[in-house]
């Protein structure tokens, strides 16, 4: 493995790329957005009066730290130490919200009067409506029909929140397609309006903008890490990826350390596992794609992992060998959903249930090591479609 | 290798210019406005005719959409007409193994409207190629901005295919010239701020766009995204070089038009041009 200058997880380079990967790759009429948001950060991300802001934000409406859980049950059972990083516990359920305050309170500095985002499972539609809530602000989220069909209860809370949610309707009518809608919609109301993008993708410069929001939980994990193991870090540091926010936040809490970094993705949306480079949605990434570079549509039981690329980060830590980065089956998850559920009495979001799953699934050569998870979300959303499997 | 980048693209003039550049120029030269249809490859099983009889109709150039599945910058028309394209099995290869069979009957110059990633998958410089051995002369990918251009236009410039470039509403003033100085064949001004698809009105933007970028270039200037009658057409050629009608034409496309029926809506986008400005 090769460290680039600045170590890993450092600030992209000024045409925003992380190695081979990333980049701005949006129609001209997106470039000035894009650059006034690349602009606006880099003040803000300096700024202590921003930065303090922001931690009041977490801690008093947000609710951080976020707690890091020993799970004795779990542990003995599968001959691991395991260590949940409880992103779970974060209002609105999910490490979500961490990316969508800072996002809304620099919406804000710059004049925006609007938000706009996708989602897929609705956990970042919720976050970004609560946020606009919050704020005050005018809030649109583009959800494609599949998502809005399985994930009702996440639609009503939107509603409830006052965001108007817009169905996807073309394409796979998933993830894929509610970020193909929203980048629409924002190319005409740029100049009101703040795309609040939800995981480490798109253009420059969301993938660094959205892995620094995040970056909160690799942050507190190493320090909750180091006081129970006598300033250690721990093993292996895991978290699922379906576009890498959650893994990129913690990743980078560890990424100048000697832990092992694991992201865990679903076999259907594995484009990692796949490892061929593609432009779509802004940035040079792993992408599905069929042999004309067609998009593929990601097939996974859990609506937020169902997205055919990933962060360029991730592909960068990928391709260097910083992190690995690991396909479990929708079988293994729903093993290991209801395995978390009976040893811990936690029942989490499915995203995180795969890296679970990849604990379980590898527990012969992680024995005796200590593996810190990123449990990114609850699994209350998932329960009524696990009703339906389990039932 | 270096030689052969200095030299003329294949089919340019003695200026340097590309086909579909020199096309052009010759339309304004001779007092007139240039009017490029957009039509959807592999549309149906008559598209290859539809584009031999939109030429026919008076078309100065014709840009050909290869179907991409996430077409960002395309409104409800244009991703209807790629979802169907794309059902019906249209691929790059078979849409270009198409046009190469029929150029000469095309007999004007085309140029190719995609998304980076077909290009990107295919290899930039094979994808150039593939686009030079099809006889086609120009190449736009809306996704690839001055920032990104680079690699795909040097490849594209070795092989003689015109890389157009957009140039936005909101561009700075400093932008646009550099704009205009990497984009090859026309510079394409954008009508709006959104995507492709007809309006009520041509928007104000329109012209006032068009009337920067001329301020700047002496390349032939043409207007698309948001221009879908004769009447907008002829509206924004007061101030720019020739109009780009796409969502307009491909709606006629996907009604089961036909050849004649399209060629006629372009018809009347020529006579309203030229009535205007003769």
């Amino acid at each position: 493995m090769t460290a680039p200058a600045g170590g890993f997880m450092g600030e992209p380079s000024a045409d925003g790329r992380f190695g081979d990967f990333g980049g701005m790759f949006v129609p001209e009429t997106l470039v000035p957005a894009c650059q006034e948001l690349d602009r606006a950060f880099r003040s803000a991300w300096g700024d202590p009066g921003f930065r303090g802001e922001l931690d009041r934000l977490l801690r008093d409406y947000a609710g951080r730290p976020s707690p890091l859980t020993e799970c004795p049950n779990l542990s003995s059972e599968l001959g691991v130490r395991i260590l949940l990083k409880r992103e779970d516990l974060n209002h609105t359920g999910s490490h979500k919200i961490n990316n969508v305050l800072g996002q809304a309170l620099l919406a804000q500095r710059m004049g925006k009067t609007s938000l706009v985002a996708e989602t897929g499972a609705g956990q970042h539609g919720v976050a970004t409506a609560t946020a606009a809530a919050l704020f005050g602000m005018d809030c649109v989220v583009y959800m494609g029909t599949v998502d809005i069909a399985r994930q009702e209860l996440n639609v009503f809370r939107m509603r409830l929140l006052g965001t108007e949610v817009r169905a996807a309707e073309t394409g796979s009518r998933t993830l894929k397609d509610a970020v193909n809608e929203t980048l629409r919609h924002w190319v005409a109301v740029a100049d009101t309006t703040h795309y609040c993008l939800g995981s480490v993708m798109g253009p420059h410069p969301y993938p660094w903008m959205v892995r620094e929001f995040q970056r909160v939980v690799g942050e507190e994990a190493r320090r909750q890490c180091a006081e129970i193991l006598d300033g250690g870090v721990p093993d292996v540091v895991t978290a699922a990826v379906g576009g890498g926010s959650n893994a990129a936040g913690i990743f980078a809490g560890f990424a100048d350390t000697g832990a092992r970094l694991v992201g865990v993705e679903p076999a259907g949306g594995a484009a990692v596992g796949r490892a061929v480079p593609g432009i779509v949605h802004g940035s040079r990434s792993y992408l599905m794609q069929d042999e004309w570079g067609q998009v593929l549509e990601a097939e996974s039981i859990s609506a937020g992992l169902d997205y055919p690329g990933v962060g360029p980060e991730h592909s960068h830590l990928a391709a260097t060998g910083r992190a690995t980065y690991e396909q479990v089956t929708d079988a293994e998850v729903i093993e290991a959903f209801s395995l978390l559920s009976r040893t811990e009495g936690i029942i989490c979001a499915l995203e995180c249930a795969h890296a679970l799953a990849w604990v379980s699934r590898a527990r012969a050569d992680l024995a005796g090591r200590t593996v810190l998870l990123n449990l990114s979300g609850r699994g209350d959303k998932d329960v009524d479609q696990m009703m339906g499997i389990l039932g | 290798m270096t030689e052969a980048a200095d030299a003329a693209p294949p089919g340019g003039t003695e200026h340097g210019w590309g086909r579909l550049e020199s096309a052009l120029r010759d339309r304004r030269n001779r007092g007139g406005k240039c009017f490029v249809p957009y039509l959807t490859g592999g549309l149906g099983d008559d598209w290859l005719e539809t584009i031999c009889a939109v030429a026919a109709a008076g078309a100065d150039a014709i840009e050909i959409g290869v179907p991409f599945s996430d077409p960002v910058m395309d409104g409800t028309v244009i991703q209807q007409a790629n979802d169907r394209a794309l059902s019906e099995g249209a691929t790059p290869q078979s849409i270009l193994a198409e046009v190469r069979g029929a150029s000469a009957d095309i007999g004007v110059p085309t140029a190719v409207m995609t998304y980076a990633n077909i290009a990107h998958h295919m290899g930039y410089e094979r994808f150039a190629s593939s686009l030079a051995e099809a006889g086609i002369s120009g190449c736009i990918l809306p996704d690839l901005p001055l920032e990104e251009v680079g690699e795909w236009a040097a490849c594209a410039d070795a092989a003689g295919v015109e890389t157009v470039l957009l140039a936005a509403p909101t561009a700075p003033d400093e932008r646009l010239p550099r704009l205009c100085a990497r984009s090859r064949g026309f510079v394409y001004s954008v009508g709006l701020m959104g995507i492709t698809g007809v309006r009520e009105a041509l928007a104000a933007s329109a012209t006032r766009t068009a009337a920067r970028i001329k301020a700047v270039t002496d390349m032939p200037v043409l207007v698309g995204v948001g221009v879908g009658t004769p009447a907008q057409a002829a509206e924004v050629c007061r101030v720019a070089d020739g109009a780009v009608v796409g969502s307009a034409i491909v709606t006629r496309m996907l009604e089961g038009a036909g050849p004649d029926g399209v060629a006629g809506l372009v018809a009347e986008f020529r006579a309203a041009l030229d009535a205007a400005h003769s």
